[in-house]
């Protein structure tokens, strides 16, 4: 028997009204089970999905097929690793902790949608329903003047670009008279062949959307946000903003312009291509004399960003299915380590690169886990950052797209001075007497998941190779 | 039952784990785990054994392991009477070679480390066996390398023994530069890495014969390095620095013949390839009478075991190189059993004499029967005495170059000469006579039970293991595992009587000058003083790779180091290095100041001046959002010109 296409979604929503409702009742000390009863949610809707009917809802407005059964699973797994680290981060605030996990969750749940919005109105809503709730989690270390900052910042600048993007929205509007993806896409093909090449209007369009999702992206020159909020937001929030929300910007980026635009795919593509290598180049470079752990990874998620897109702008099926696989590994390795500078600020209070020193010593397991997940990202075998790169680059030398992978290993070369750099601090400069890292059962459990998934998708690829290429035949190419 | 033989190699594996993560601190522990899990692996292996000879039919098992655009490799096993008899070599010996270990190492501060090697090397092992593509064989391969390496070195505080582990690594490496090029050659040309499929490639005739006999030769090269043979044979002599168990069962009786068993599993491409089996054969016989006549005036035992092993490897490689699949494999399988007793017997004599050197010992027969008795069993199934094992399986080679080709057969013959004359001259010295260090012999003592169990069982199987390869069986080791077709030789009784001569007349010399001193040889020693000198230096094969490949190297290193490397290459790097810092310097300028600069810089000099925090907020959002729009301006403005 199987439930309706959004079924999950709806259980999800009404499991984080549960959170705050149930929140009220509960006594200050023992908040800290919300968290808990958030991660079962999560897991219930995980095992939903594979029990919801594949199909469209609302006249085409909403589908489930199998890239948003992809994009979901990550959504959902980041969010169950965001809040399994956050419950005792959390436990440092004075209240609100339900609403902690609760808007985790809502900004999950228009995660989801967006995976499967097929109308751009829908597709607006739930993209803003992703990124308010991040906003306030953002500043939520309110007495923080560092969290207030970003949070702030984040919801300017990200007003800016849901106004770029409905800019952009409209434009379509206007020239399609439609919101359907499908109808945009019948329609611009009419166009095509009555006018033939691309008129302005259209062309700024595609702009504006390539804005508006490269804010989500954070994505060169529509990053300059990302290192300010990562550093001041919750570090948890910060993890999850760099996989969830960063995936979320890519699947609406992958259902409008594969959907919608394919018939003017060489307008948009360079332009795509050549932001995805200045993301690479720059993230890389300044991420180079980063002293302090949350905003090296920032600039590192940046450049990530950038290697994401050499895989989409190969405008191929295998292309696509290497974006969604790289995602993956991205996950697990990009939140493991976010998962260890969190174990290691909650004990130390420094998220500080210098303070990572002797760390071997004291952890050695934790500074282990760190190396694989820190070698992962660089993309050495036989981790799964390895094999997301090898299929991202081979997808794009398919296309003939030389130039850009010679920039994307030339920049992943740099990259490894700076992942290299974490370790050396942690192995070679030996500094004996600290402390060992505490690692309460939450972070256990991440670090756990996490390093179980750098490894199995890196040793064993094939069968999480077949799910993307599954939720790659969506799309026509 | 077959599809779950991928647990052979996993027990070892987990044991490994086992030892390295939890018991590592409890040194009893550890040896029963790892001697447990092989235990469990040698049941399985026994059971694939009795499975495979009631349906003797290759069975391969094998899942995609990593699908990648255009680099396809698989995960699987490739089981066939081959690999069962070497599931079993490899089991047993591991298995009565960890046991003895027991007591031989006892004591020894890293005992729980030593056996957690021994597991990690029985896994790569065994998955060598098993593996059905160039890929995973070619991983296995540079494994049971690694714990090679490892264990020669494992007393790593002796100079001598960290030194034997970098030269047995760096000189294997080098076959296998040659193997990984063949591999890569041969592979990229059939288009598959699966062995089976490259098989009915290279038998379709999808590979010019030329190319073929490149990459065949280039593949031996590997198994030159591994099996030591000429001229990467200089490692395995050095190797015995390594605990003498070790010796036992990596550098006599399993990774040593990996390079023939490598030359067995493709005998498919040897067949093919007249001039590459050929280079085989004759580097084979080359090598087995220049090791066995360097064996000849060693004094130290394990010297003269090692060299025993190249020369009897070289006498397989020289049968499989004359098409001999059944005789190269039968007498790796009799050798693995003679030899491992020979080295722990000789382990068995070092642990209570402490030396190496037989002119210390003497009149040992008296002190330690069991291991005199079996060591000297040992001596006579290698020297090819009827009827042990180790007469039958070297009848098989001598008969079968006999009739392929008489001269191999003459080396064959001379090398069985001086094969018994070297370890007869050794049980002489070692066990009859007087006792030449009194001080020694006093405190020398029979090992532990726990040591001459293991001697005894494998004293049992060099007598009888050769008995499955009887020439009048109707069936027996050669309608079990062989190439395409059995082929069966008739029995040649004269050379059987030739060769039990030419062993017996080795014996009898050994006898005459080493035990009744008929003939003295000090005098023979004078006599033939510069051939004497020329194999007591071993040919000098060390002194020449020295100074024609090491010294020049270093001196190029050298050379390059100063010149060009501190000169151009570190001249550039800084170049890059210093323009690379230029330019995270400037974007960080950038980011600092031209972006962050209006809050953090700026800011706090206006907030300090009282003209407030708003400022300072509205400057850096401005500046961020500038950059957005500036960049969507900048699209724009790139894409009209």
């Amino acid at each position: 028997m199987y439930f309706i296409p959004i079924f999950p979604e709806i259980f999800l929503f009404l499991w984080a009204i549960l959170i705050f409702v149930v929140d009220f009742f509960l006594k200050e000390d023992k908040r800290k089970n919300l968290g808990y009863l958030s991660l079962l949610g999560i897991l219930i809707t995980i095992i939903l999905l594979f029990f919801s009917a594949q199909g469209e809802m609302f006249g085409k407005v909403y589908s489930y097929d199998s890239l948003s059964l992809f994009f979901k699973l990550v959504f959902l797994l980041s969010a169950f690793l965001a809040i399994s680290v956050s419950i005792d981060f959390v436990a440092k605030f004075r209240a609100f902790k339900g609403e902690f996990f609760g808007l985790i969750l809502f900004s999950t749940v228009g995660m989801m949608l967006l995976s499967s919005a097929r109308e751009l109105i829908f597709l607006y809503v739930s993209l803003e329903l992703v990124t308010i709730p991040l906003y306030v989690l953002a500043a939520y270390l309110k007495p923080d003047k560092k969290s207030a900052e970003a949070g702030l910042k984040y919801m300017l600048l990200g007003a800016i670009s849901s106004a770029i993007l409905l800019y952009g929205i409209s434009l379509i509007y206007g020239i399609t008279g439609t919101t359907f993806l499908l109808g945009i896409k019948t329609r611009l093909m009419v166009d095509y062949l009555q006018i033939g090449p691309i008129g302005p209007g259209l062309f700024l369009s595609f702009i504006f959307f390539i804005a508006g999702f490269g804010f989500k992206l954070a994505l060169v020159p529509f990053h300059m946000w990302a290192p300010d909020v990562y550093e001041g937001a919750p570090t948890p929030i910060t993890a999850f903003l760099s996989v969830g929300s960063k995936a979320a910007g890519l699947v609406a980026f992958l259902r409008v312009f594969f959907e919608s635009f394919s018939v003017y795919n060489p307008d948009w593509v360079t332009i795509v291509a050549v932001l995805a290598a200045l993301s690479m180049i720059i993230g890389n470079i300044i991420a180079l004399p980063q002293t302090n752990i949350k905003r090296m990874l920032a600039y590192s998620s940046i450049a990530q960003v950038g290697y994401i897109l050499v895989g989409l702008v190969a405008l191929s099926e295998r292309g696509v299915s290497s974006v969604a696989f790289y995602t993956l590994a991205y996950l697990f390795a990009n939140l493991g380590a976010f998962v260890v500078a969190i174990a290691f600020e909650l004990q130390t209070g420094s998220s500080e690169i210098k303070d990572y020193s002797g760390l071997s010593i004291s952890s050695p397991t934790l500074s282990f886990l760190m190396m694989l997940f820190l070698l992962s990202l660089v993309g050495i075998p036989p981790l799964a950052g390895f094999v997301g790169k090898y299929y991202l680059f081979a997808a794009a030398i398919e296309k003939h797209l030389i130039w850009l992978v010679v920039i994307a290993v030339l920049t992943s070369v740099i990259s490894l001075y700076y992942y290299v750099g974490v370790i050396k601090e942690m192995y070679f400069n030996k500094k004996e007497g600290g402390e060992k890292i505490f690692l309460p059962f939450g972070i256990k459990l991440a670090l756990l998941i996490c390093i179980i998934g750098v490894l199995l998708v890196g040793l064993f690829p094939n069968p999480f190779l077949n799910l993307a290429s599954q939720a790659a035949t969506v799309f026509k190419y | 039952m077959l599809p779950y033989s991928w647990l052979i190699p996993c027990f070892p594996l987990l044991s490994f784990a086992l030892i390295i993560f939890f018991t590592i601190k409890k040194p009893r522990l550890s040896s029963l785990v790892s001697i447990g899990a092989v235990a469990l692996s040698f049941l399985f292996s026994f059971i694939v054994l009795v499975t495979v000879l009631g349906n003797p039919v290759t069975s391969e098992f094998k899942i995609n392991w990593l699908d990648l655009p255009g680099f396809k490799v698989e995960a699987g096993m490739l089981i066939d009477p081959l690999t069962a008899v070497m599931l079993m070599v490899v089991t047993i010996v591991s298995m009565l070679v960890q046991i003895y270990s027991v007591g031989y190492m006892a004591g020894d501060s890293r005992f729980s480390r030593y056996f957690s090697f021994l597991s990690l090397f029985t896994f790569s092992m065994l998955g060598l066996v098993l593996s059905n593509n160039f890929f995973e064989i070619f991983i296995f391969w540079e494994l049971v390398g690694l714990t090679s390496y490892l264990l020669i070195g494992f007393w790593f505080e002796k100079k001598t023994a960290s030194d034997a582990g970098k030269k047995a690594f760096i000189t294997t490496r080098t076959g296998d530069l040659a193997f990984l090029v063949g591999i890569f050659l041969l592979t990229t040309t059939v288009g598959t890495l699966n062995f089976q499929e490259a098989f009915h490639q290279v038998e379709s005739g999808a590979i010019s014969s030329t190319l073929l006999t490149l990459s065949a030769i280039l593949i031996f090269g590997g198994a030159v390095g591994k099996s030591a043979q000429f001229p990467l044979h200089v490692w395995l002599p050095d190797a015995m620095e390594g605990p003498t168990p070790v010796s036992a069962l990596i550098h006599a009786a399993t990774m040593v013949a990996a390079g023939v068993y490598l030359v067995a599993r493709l005998m498919s491409i040897y067949a093919l390839s007249v001039p590459a089996s050929l280079v085989v054969a004759i580097i084979g016989a080359f090598t087995a009478f220049l090791a066995a006549s360097i064996a000849l005036v060693q004094n130290d035992i394990k010297r003269v075991l090692a060299y025993s092993t190249i020369s009897q490897l070289g006498y397989m490689i020289m049968a499989l190189g004359l098409g001999g699949y059944t005789a190269g494999t039968f007498h790796l399988m009799t050798h693995a059993s003679f030899k491992a007793l020979l080295f722990l017997g000789a382990g068995s004599v070092i642990h209570s004499m402490h030396t190496n050197d037989i002119w210390e010992m003497g009149g040992l027969y008296l002190k330690m029967r069991t291991t005199a008795i079996t060591f000297i069993l040992g001596s006579l199934s290698l020297a090819g005495i009827f009827p042990l094992s180790g007469f039958w399986s070297k009848d098989e080679i001598l008969l079968l170059a006999l009739n392929k080709s008489p001269i191999f057969a003459l080396v064959g013959l001379a090398v069985a000469f001086m094969t018994a004359f070297y370890m007869f001259r050794l049980c002489f010295i070692a066990f009859y006579g007087k006792a030449r260090d009194q001080h020694k012999f006093e405190h020398a003592h029979e090992s532990p039970k726990v040591m001459t169990v293991p001697l005894v069982i494998l004293a049992f199987l060099s007598v009888f293991a050769g008995w499955v390869g009887i020439p009048w069986l109707s069936k027996g080791y050669s309608t079990f595992v062989y190439h395409h077709e059995v082929h069966h030789l008739e029995p040649n009784f004269i050379l059987m009587l030739v060769a039990t001569f030419v062993a017996l007349s080795g014996i009898y010399l050994a006898y005459v000058i080493y035990y009744k001193g008929t003939i003295s040889a000090e005098r023979l020693k004078n006599r033939f003083s510069s051939i004497h000198k020329l194999l007591y230096n071993k040919y000098y094969f060390d002194e020449l790779y020295n100074a024609i490949i090491i010294r020049p190297l270093f001196k190029l290193a050298d050379f390059l180091f100063k010149k060009f490397d501190l000169g151009v290459i570190d001249w550039l790097v800084n170049a890059a290095g210093n323009f690379t810092v230029f330019l995270s310097w400037f974007w960080e300028l950038f980011d600092t100041y031209v972006v962050d600069g209006a809050v953090n810089g700026l800011g706090y000099v206006v907030r300090g001046t009282g003209a407030g925090i708003r400022k300072v907020q509205t400057g850096q959002l401005q500046n961020y959002a500038f950059v957005i729009f500036f960049g969507i301006v900048l699209i724009i403005l790139l894409k009209i010109f």
